[in-house]
C-alpha cells in the first residue's frame, strides 16, 4: 500500500492532505471531546452484551457443565452434533416457530382491528388506548400466574364458561394438543395493546388529505382504509412484525410463571425455556450456550434484513 | 342558488349524517366497550379471585365477587402476600430506580453523543446499539451469570462496602443485577433519545455554538433543559421494563430465597405449597407486584405509549 502510494504522487498527495484534515479534526477535538458522553455507555453494552455474545459462542464450543471453570483446550462443534439428536429440542423448535407465527399473526391482525377502531371520531379514545394497552405493562410473570387460574381444569374462568353452555370442561394445561394454542391467546392478549399503538403512530403520519380524498371521490370507509390507509401501515407492521418474532423467540418469564418450574408442561417447551433450564436448571453451560447461539441466529435472521433495510432508506 | 335549496341541501345532508351517526356509533361503541371488558376481565378475576378464602375460590365461580359483608370474603391473601413480598417489593425499588436513573442519563449521553456532535465512527456505534435492542438475551445469560458468580463476584470485591451501614454482603448481587439491567437499558433508552434529539430546533444550538459554547455547555444548558420531557417518557418506560423484568434477577440470584431477591423473582415461588396451588394468595402476590407499575401506567400512560413508538416528539 506505503508503495503504491509513492509511485503515485497524486495519491500520495490527496492521502496527505486527508491527513493535514484528519489532524486538523483531532485538535478540533470532536471525537475526542465526544468520547466522554458515549464511550462510558458504549463499554457497558460492548462488555456485556457483545462480549457476551461472543462469549457464548465461545462456550458452546467447550464442553463445560456442573460446577467450575471452562477448559478451552480443545474447542469443537459437539455441542450442535449433540442438539441435532436431542428430540426435545426439535421439538421446542417446531413450538417455537408455530408460536412465532400464530403469535405474530394473531398480533397483527387484532392489533390493526384496535387502531382501525381507535382512529374512528370515538370519545375518550385515550382512555380506551389506555385499557387496551394496560395488560403490555404487566409483567410477565405476573400474567402468567394469572392466566394459569384463568385455565384451571375444575375452577377457572374457561372451563366455567363452557359448564355454562352446556359443553364438557376442557383440559387445557395438561393437554399438549391445546396448551400452546392457550399460551398463544394469553400472549396475544398482552401484546395486541403494543401492536394497536404501533399502527397508531404509522395512522397518525398518514396525512389526513388521502382520507379526505377518497372519501370525496365517493369510495365507502371501509373500501379507504383497505386501499388507502392500511397499505400505508407496512412500515409498522414490519416493525410490530420484527418485535414480536424476536419476542416470541425469547419469551421465557411467562411460561415459568404458568409452570412455576425450568420445564414447561408437555407441547409448550420452546427453544428460550429449553436453553435456560439446559443452563440454569441442569448446569449444561455449553449445551444452553449452542441453544442460545441457535436462537440468536434466528433473531438475527429476523433482525438483520430489517435493519439493513431501515438502514437503506435512512429511517435507522 | 336560492337559499331554499341551500337549506334543504343542508338540511338533507344533516339527517343523512344523524343516521349514519346512530348506527356507525352505535357500532363503533359497542366494540371498543365490548374489547374494554375482554381486555380487563383477566385482572378482574385476579382481583375478585384475591379477595376470597380458599373454600370460596372453589366455591364459587371465578369472576363473581365477593364482598365484605359476604361469607369468603378475606384479606388474609393480601396480608399474606404482602408479608412475603414485602423484601422483594423494596427490592425491586432498590433495583429499579438506580438502575432506571443512570441509564436515562448514560442514554441521553450517548444520544448527545451520536446526534449532536460529529465524530468518525458514529454511525458503527449506532447501528451496534439498534441492533442490540433486538438481541435475544438469551444469548448472553451463560456468561452473564458465569461473569457474575465465578469471574466478579461482586460480594467479594465490594468487601469494604459491606461494613457501611445498611449495606449487606448480599447485596453484591443486586449491584451485580443493576449493573447489568443499565448495560441493557442502554441500547433501547439512547435509541428513545435520539429519536428526539433528532427533532429539536438547531437554531438554538448553532446560536451557542456561534457564541463559542463548548460541547459540554451546549449539552448542560441547552439539551438537558428540553429532555425533560423525554426523561420523563424514559424513566416510565424503563422503569417498568426492569421492575417486571425477570430473567436477570433468576439467573443472577438464582433463586426466589436470595435476600436481595426483586418482587418478580419471589412471586415466581409464591403461593405453591404441598396442598397444591393457593390461587387467592397468587392473585394477590401478583397483583402486589404488578401494583407500582399499573399505578405509574395509568398516571402516565401516554408516556409509557411513547416509549414504545420510539419517543419522537416526547
Amino acid at each position: 500500500m506505503v508503495k503504491k502510494m509513492g509511485t503515485e504522487k497524486g495519491a500520495k498527495n490527496k492521502q496527505i492532505g486527508h491527513n493535514q484534515v484528519w489532524i486538523r479534526k483531532l485538535t478540533k477535538n470532536d471525537f475526542v471531546k465526544s468520547l466522554p458522553f458515549w464511550l462510558l455507555p458504549v463499554s457497558l453494552v460492548g462488555l456485556f452484551i457483545y462480549g457476551a455474545i461472543i462469549w457464548n459462542f465461545i462456550i458452546s464450543l467447550t464442553d463445560l457443565s456442573g460446577f467450575g471453570r471452562a477448559s478451552f483446550d480443545s474447542l469443537d462443534f459437539d455441542m450442535y452434533v449433540r442438539a441435532l439428536s436431542d428430540s426435545q429440542l426439535l421439538f421446542a423448535t417446531q413450538n417455537t416457530f408455530v408460536l412465532l407465527v400464530a403469535f405474530t399473526v394473531l398480533c397483527l391482525i387484532l392489533g390493526l382491528a384496535l387502531a382501525i377502531l381507535l382512529d374512528q371520531d370515538i370519545r375518550s379514545r385515550g382512555k380506551l388506548r389506555t385499557i387496551y394497552l394496560l395488560p403490555f405493562s404487566l409483567a410477565f410473570i405476573v400474567t402468567g400466574q394469572v392466566w394459569l387460574w384463568i385455565y384451571n381444569y375444575n375452577y377457572g374462568v374457561v372451563n366455567t364458561l363452557t359448564g355454562a353452555i352446556g359443553l364438557p370442561p376442557i383440559e387445557i394445561i395438561g393437554n399438549p394438543d391445546h396448551i400452546l394454542a392457550a399460551v398463544i391467546i394469553a400472549l396475544a392478549w398482552q401484546f395486541t395493546g403494543y401492536t394497536m399503538v404501533v399502527y397508531l403512530a404509522g395512522l397518525r403520519a398518514i396525512p389526513d388529505e388521502h382520507f379526505e380524498a377518497a372519501r370525496v371521490a365517493g369510495a365507502k370507509k371501509y373500501r379507504i382504509y383497505w386501499r388507502v390507509i392500511i397499505p400505508q401501515l407496512k412500515a409498522s407492521m414490519a416493525s410490530a412484525a420484527v418485535i414480536l418474532m424476536v419476542f416470541a423467540l425469547k419469551t421465557f418469564d411467562f411460561l415459568f410463571a404458568m409452570f412455576g418450574q425450568y420445564r414447561p408442561q408437555v407441547g409448550a417447551d420452546i427453544l428460550a425455556t429449553k436453553m435456560v433450564r439446559e443452563a440454569f436448571q441442569k448446569l449444561e453451560w455449553a449445551y444452553g450456550a449452542a441453544i442460545a447461539v441457535i436462537l440468536f441466529a434466528l433473531a438475527l435472521g429476523i433482525i438483520s434484513p430489517y435493519i439493513y433495510y431501515q438502514y437503506r432508506v435512512n429511517q435507522l | 342558488m336560492s337559499s331554499e335549496s341551500t337549506y334543504r341541501r343542508v338540511a338533507s345532508k344533516l339527517t343523512f349524517s344523524y343516521e349514519d351517526w346512530t348506527y356507525r356509533k352505535l357500532l363503533v361503541y359497542t366494540i371498543a366497550f365490548t374489547l374494554v371488558i375482554i381486555f380487563l376481565f383477566p385482572l378482574v378475576v385476579a382481583i375478585v379471585t384475591s379477595f376470597k378464602t380458599r373454600t370460596a375460590v372453589t366455591g364459587t365461580l371465578p369472576f363473581v365477587p365477593v364482598f365484605p359483608w359476604q361469607d369468603g370474603f378475606t384479606l388474609a391473601q393480601w396480608g399474606q402476600a404482602f408479608d412475603v413480598l414485602q423484601g422483594g417489593l423494596v427490592n425491586s425499588f432498590l433495583r429499579a430506580i438506580p438502575a432506571t436513573t443512570i441509564t436515562a442519563v448514560l442514554g441521553s449521553l450517548t444520544a448527545y453523543a451520536i446526534t449532536q456532535i460529529d465524530w468518525r465512527g458514529q454511525i458503527a456505534v449506532l447501528l451496534l446499539l439498534v441492533s442490540a435492542t433486538f438481541f435475544p438475551t438469551q444469548a448472553a445469560i451463560v456468561p452473564l451469570a458465569r461473569f457474575w458468580t465465578v469471574y466478579v463476584p461482586l460480594e467479594d470485591h465490594l468487601g469494604i462496602l459491606w461494613g457501611l451501614p445498611l449495606l449487606e454482603p448480599y447485596h453484591g448481587d443486586l449491584i451485580a443485577l443493576i449493573i447489568s439491567d443499565i448495560a441493557y437499558g442502554i441500547p433501547v433508552v439512547t435509541v428513545l433519545f435520539r429519536g428526539y434529539y433528532q427533532t429539536i430546533n438547531q437554531e438554538l444550538v448553532e446560536a451557542a455554538k456561534i457564541d463559542g459554547a463548548n460541547i459540554f455547555r451546549i449539552y448542560q444548558r441547552i439539551i438537558l433543559p428540553i429532555s425533560v420531557p423525554m426523561f420523563a417518557v424514559v424513566f416510565i418506560f424503563h422503569f417498568t421494563q426492569v421492575w417486571n423484568s425477570f430473567l436477570f434477577p433468576l439467573i443472577i440470584m438464582s433463586g426466589s430465597g436470595h435476600p436481595a431477591a426483586p418482587a418478580t423473582l419471589v412471586l415466581g415461588g409464591l403461593g405453591q405449597s404441598l396442598e397444591g396451588i393457593n390461587y387467592g394468595l397468587r392473585m394477590a402476590g401478583a397483583l402486589l407486584t404488578a401494583l407500582p407499575t399499573v399505578v405509574v401506567f395509568i398516571l402516565a400512560g401516554d408516556k409509557f405509549a411513547k416509549g414504545i413508538t420510539g419517543g419522537g416528539t416526547a
